[in-house]
């Protein structure tokens, strides 16, 4: 028994293994300078990269966490700190059902809002879909991270003369930023992975997408087109964007655990 | 030792014991607060009944009775906490210096009654922003470290820290973080400070330093403690109420409640015969 629990043990973590090394074999051998900075060349000629999937999916992210997040973690602060008790059970289900609708799903939902009416693929529509995944997640991490402040301390500001919304800025929040900070990274490292939700409203191309109202780019777009293809060449590629989408997730991730081992914790007791 | 208590409980209570001594005394003391006809609910089940009494100014009062007698709802009440918990609802008056305290804009009210809590509740803060939390958020003119060294001070605990204010104040053990609160609750300067239970997480040593200095800031504030410690209200406090399911038994000074009680459920009480 004790040897079966070991094994399972193994496989799972080997499998985390196992897809880094691929990838870093496959793709590693195609990460150069060029794939940062140059554009995607036709199937035949050597060397270009990805730099406007990169490019791309950078804007696409930053309007993801511009709406998604203060909408979720204003939207977790009135949860968790004003709402009642029904008000908060059906914004929590509605939450958790948002957060496990499928992601292509999203997409179409994005698609039939935005794309459609305007007739025009562009980054807004798929900034707009990425934010709508982040919405949920955001909000209910942060609203568990608000919960967590034990209420002694709420008591403890609102005794000393503060009102309810100083306690929750210059107590609730500074108590579990920490956490909040990391929810927030760990639901941007989510949506910066996702493909379907995108295919409907960003679609991707080839060149530079200058503004936000054109066809954009996407690595996880870039990655499922190029992979897809029968190029050698293009193969490498999605290889090299897949790398460079695991490197990115790793980064944040590892800055999420820096910053929660950081600062002044709450004790728990 | 219940049942005989419980029936005298379920007919009509006597009116307040209230001595010859205490109204004597009480006559020549300034009243901080008077708490009068006060009824409390929470929701519809009713937690205090007609409280009436006095807090005398630059005195210890002490609140005693068993669990669930409404020793601490009575404290909350004081300083307004009450109105934290939804559905709670208070009849009757309070006054602080003769003014309503209902009345009144519950935040600059709470500065002038500060509360300190059953468990130590720093904030997870440096202890100099812990103490500095009251004036920063009043917008205090005053110059802050000053008035943190003042307030560290008073609570005894200046010495202790003074090397490593800005160290988090979790790395203080549960006795100084209790007087690290008293330091907070004293730094916006109140006129009455409130304090629930402060010693029942502490062991002995930090309990006795905390007794001896309440004893030393009645000279400072009023002072209102809650404990479910007999012998502690007996050390402590001028002034001693005797709470039992949610009535006022009995007020005294504190030497004539424990040696001549007024009321026999006094007596069974601090004799050790229930609760």
């Amino acid at each position: 028994m004790l040897t079966m629990t070991g094994v399972c043990a193994l496989v799972a973590v080997s499998v985390l293994f196992l897809i880094l090394g691929y990838l870093a074999v496959h793709g590693g051998a195609s990460i150069n300078w060029n794939f940062f900075t140059k554009l995607p060349v036709p199937v035949g000629e050597t060397g270009g990269g990805l730099a406007n999937a990169i490019l791309g999916s950078a804007k696409m992210l930053l309007l993801a966490s511009i709406f998604g997040v203060p909408i979720g973690f204003f939207g977790a602060i009135y949860l968790a700190e004003f709402s009642g008790a029904t008000t908060a059970f059906v914004v929590r289900y509605a939450a958790d059902l948002l957060n496990g609708v499928p992601s292509i799903v999203i997409g179409i939902f994005a698609y039939s809002l935005v794309v459609h009416p305007f007739k025009q693929y562009s980054t807004l529509a798929g900034g707009f879909a990425l934010a709508l995944m982040m919405i949920p997640i955001t909000l209910r991490s942060t609203e568990e991270f608000l919960r967590g402040v034990p209420n002694p301390l709420r008591e403890a500001a609102m005794a000393l003369g503060a009102s309810k919304w100083k306690t929750v800025a210059t107590v609730i929040v500074p108590a579990a930023y920490r956490g909040i900070l990391t929810a927030i990274l760990l639901a941007f490292a989510r949506v910066a992975g996702e493909t379907a939700p995108l295919l409907f409203t960003a679609l991707g191309n080839q060149f530079w997408s200058p503004g936000w109202t054109q066809p954009t780019a996407s690595l996880p777009v870039m990655i499922y087109t190029y992979a897809l293809a029968p190029y050698d060449d293009w193969h490498r590629q999605a290889w090299a964007a897949g790398l460079v989408l695991l490197g990115l997730i790793l980064v944040i991730n590892i800055v999420a655990r820096a910053i929660l081992s950081r600062g002044i914790a709450v004790p728990r007791s | 030792m219940h049942a005989t208590v419980r029936p005298a409980l379920s007919v009509n209570l006597p009116p307040i014991v209230t001595s010859a001594a205490a109204r004597e005394t009480s006559s020549a003391l300034s009243m901080r607060m008077t708490v009068s006809k006060v009824n409390f609910f929470y929701g519809s089940k009713q937690v205090l009944f007609d409280m009436n009494m006095g807090v005398a100014t630059n005195k210890v009062t002490s609140l005693i009775g068993p669990s669930g007698c409404g020793k601490s709802t009575l404290l909350r009440t004081l300083n307004r906490m009450h109105e934290t918990v939804r559905g709670a609802r208070l009849e009757g008056e309070i006054l602080l210096d003769g003014q309503n305290i209902l009345a009144q804009d519950v935040t600059s009210y709470r500065r002038r009654v500060g509360m300190v809590f059953q468990r130590p509740n720093p904030f997870p803060k440096s202890i100099f922003d812990n103490v500095a939390y009251g004036l920063r958020i009043n917008g205090s003119k005053s110059p802050i470290s000053e008035a943190v060294e003042k307030s560290l001070r008073h609570a005894a605990l200046w010495d202790e820290v003074k090397d490593h204010l800005h160290k988090s104040a979790y790395e203080l053990s549960g006795g100084q973080q209790q007087r690290l609160c008293i330091a907070r609750a004293l730094a916006v300067e109140p006129e009455v400070l409130l304090l629930d239970e402060p010693c029942s997480a502490l062991d002995p040593i930090s309990t006795a330093k905390i007794e001896e200095l309440l004893v030393q800031l009645k000279d400072l504030c009023t002072i209102v403690t809650v404990t479910h410690n007999m012998q502690q209200a007996a050390r402590i406090s001028d002034f001693t109420a005797f709470l039992l399911t949610g009535q006022l038994i009995e007020f005294s000074p504190t030497p004539q409640l424990f040696t001549t009680p007024g009321d026999p459920r006094t007596e069974a009480y601090i004799t050790g015969r229930f609760g």
